[in-house]
């Protein structure tokens, strides 16, 4: 068993575990967080992503061990405050989801490519997103959604939509 | 299916009876330091491997195709994380993971093969982890990096208990999965020649975004005054070809670059690479591929040579 010290949506969390464990298991499994999904266990389907230090990896592929020390943060962790990030809040608006299974994976993914771009064009979310696969949407609807949030970084306050030129 | 075992006491009741992929049991440790790493190699002895990116590593380990009894962890080195231009040539450390290699100015300005081959690399997530080293000593037939570096004449810096030995890509790189990388060595940095009025490019082609290469073409020129071509390297992925082809190479050397010329360096790639039928492609495809991307490729990077020259 290791001992590891991980950092997962700002809070500390502490485990001895196999090394062997990965850590979408060490997520759902130990600690109950199933927000993440865990869908082709081979690198391919990503809707296991989570961020790792702020960038999307694959949750399959990585062991919890190589957390240690590092920060997390899970579709779990986009919600504050019981308000939706931007980017749920767009999922939402434009049908980002029909069966939700590769959801988690997306909504972490939209959130580090706005954090890194807020401005992206449709080529850089197709691109920010070709780690991923959905099956019932046609992606279509992702981008939009992705697009719904970079265009509203403040998301919905008060039942109305916040424009970025009513806030900025 | 081989390698799938029922799910171990560390998984919660929820999940029990339901079959996960885990790797066999090994023992971890996070190497603090390169001679840390070679100390620990050491110890845990030839069973044991390093792991950077993993995302070959631990895909195989999953499947039982690898079953390291200990894992070296080098991706706390930072140490091996840069890119730097030093004149002649350009350092890259080990553990530059392949987004890296896309961002970087450096080498978007000496060596555009690189982000022409990290974009078709996978996809972001997975070029967020992996690393170049990693793509080296992982050695994949398919593998693009590889590739690149033969293109680029790059030198291979290996670090072991008795101190650095560099090697050229054509000792380094034995074949699939075998490298001249000891058990108890690391690469820790390739080094990668400049040359004045250069230009590189590559282009794959893939069955979909993020798989291996049908087939990949790299091709590295250097500009004399007078137009003619001083240097070219062809490099290739996927199709059998570890070295690059010194036939095509020498039908340019020393020329004025034409269609005709190139088209027949590309011809002579072509016979040079020996593909085989797989689940990617029939052999004549991927000869197909491999004459036509090289084509394409030693054109491309014809252009950029003038555009630097310019």
């Amino acid at each position: 068993m290791t001992h590891i010290s991980v950092e997962i949506n700002g809070q500390r969390v502490e485990r001895d575990i196999d090394p062997r464990v990965l850590l979408v298991h060490f997520l759902r499994d130990d600690l109950g967080m199933t927000g993440t999904h865990w869908g082709c266990d081979t690198t391919n389907c990503g809707t296991c992503a989570v961020l790792l230090d702020g960038k999307p990896v694959k949750s399959c592929t990585v062991l919890a061990v190589m957390a240690d020390g590092h920060a997390v943060r899970t579709v779990e962790g986009l919600e504050v405050g019981g308000e939706l990030d931007p980017i749920q809040q767009g999922f939402m608006e434009e049908h980002g989801l029909q069966c939700g299974f590769c959801t988690p994976g997306m909504l972490v993914t939209g959130r580090a490519l706005l954090d890194a771009n807020p401005h992206p064009t449709e080529g850089e979310i197709r691109e920010a997103i070709s780690g991923q696969i959905c099956r019932c949407t046609g992606y279509s609807t992702i981008v939009r959604s992705i697009q719904w949030a970079a265009d509203h970084p403040v998301g919905i306050t008060n039942g109305q939509a916040q424009k970025e030129e009513v806030t900025a | 299916m081989v390698g799938h075992i029922t799910t171990k006491p560390w998984c919660s009741s929820r999940v029990e009876g339901v079959t996960v992929q885990i790797s066999a049991p090994f023992d971890y440790a996070r190497a603090t330091s390169v001679d840390d790493a070679i100390a620990l190699l050491d110890k845990f002895g030839e069973e044991s491997r390093v792991i950077a990116g993993g995302h070959s590593l631990l895909p195989m380990m999953k499947l039982r195709l690898a079953r390291p009894e200990a894992l070296v962890d080098i991706n706390e080195l930072d140490e091996l994380s840069y890119i730097t231009d030093e004149g002649d040539h350009v350092r890259i450390g080990a553990m530059t993971r392949h987004y890296q290699l896309i961002e970087s100015p450096i080498l978007a300005r000496r060596f555009p093969i690189f982000a022409d081959a990290g974009k078709v690399i996978a996809d972001p997530l997975v070029r967020n982890r992996g690393t170049i080293g990693g793509s080296l000593c992982q050695a994949d037939p398919g593998e693009d990096l590889t590739a690149v570096c033969i293109v680029l004449d790059a030198t291979v810096v290996l670090r072991g208990p008795n101190g650095e030995r560099t090697l050229g890509m054509s000792e380094f790189h034995r074949g699939p999965y075998e490298t001249a990388a000891e058990h108890n060595e690391i690469l820790v940095e390739l080094r990668v020649p400049i040359r004045p009025s250069s230009g590189s490019a590559y282009e794959k082609v893939e069955r979909r975004v993020g798989d291996y290469a049908v087939a990949a073409s790299g091709a590295a020129v250097s500009l004399a005054a007078d137009g003619t071509i001083a240097e070219i390297g062809i490099g290739l992925a996927a199709v059998g070809l570890d070295e690059r082809p010194a036939e095509a190479e020498a039908v340019l050397r020393g020329k004025t670059p034409t269609d005709e010329l190139i088209a027949s360096a590309a011809k002579l790639t072509s016979v040079a690479v020996e593909p085989i039928d797989d689940l990617r492609g029939t052999a004549d495809y991927k000869r197909h591929l491999a004459e036509e991307l090289t084509k394409r490729v030693i054109a491309l990077a014809i252009a950029r040579a003038k555009g630097a020259q310019a």
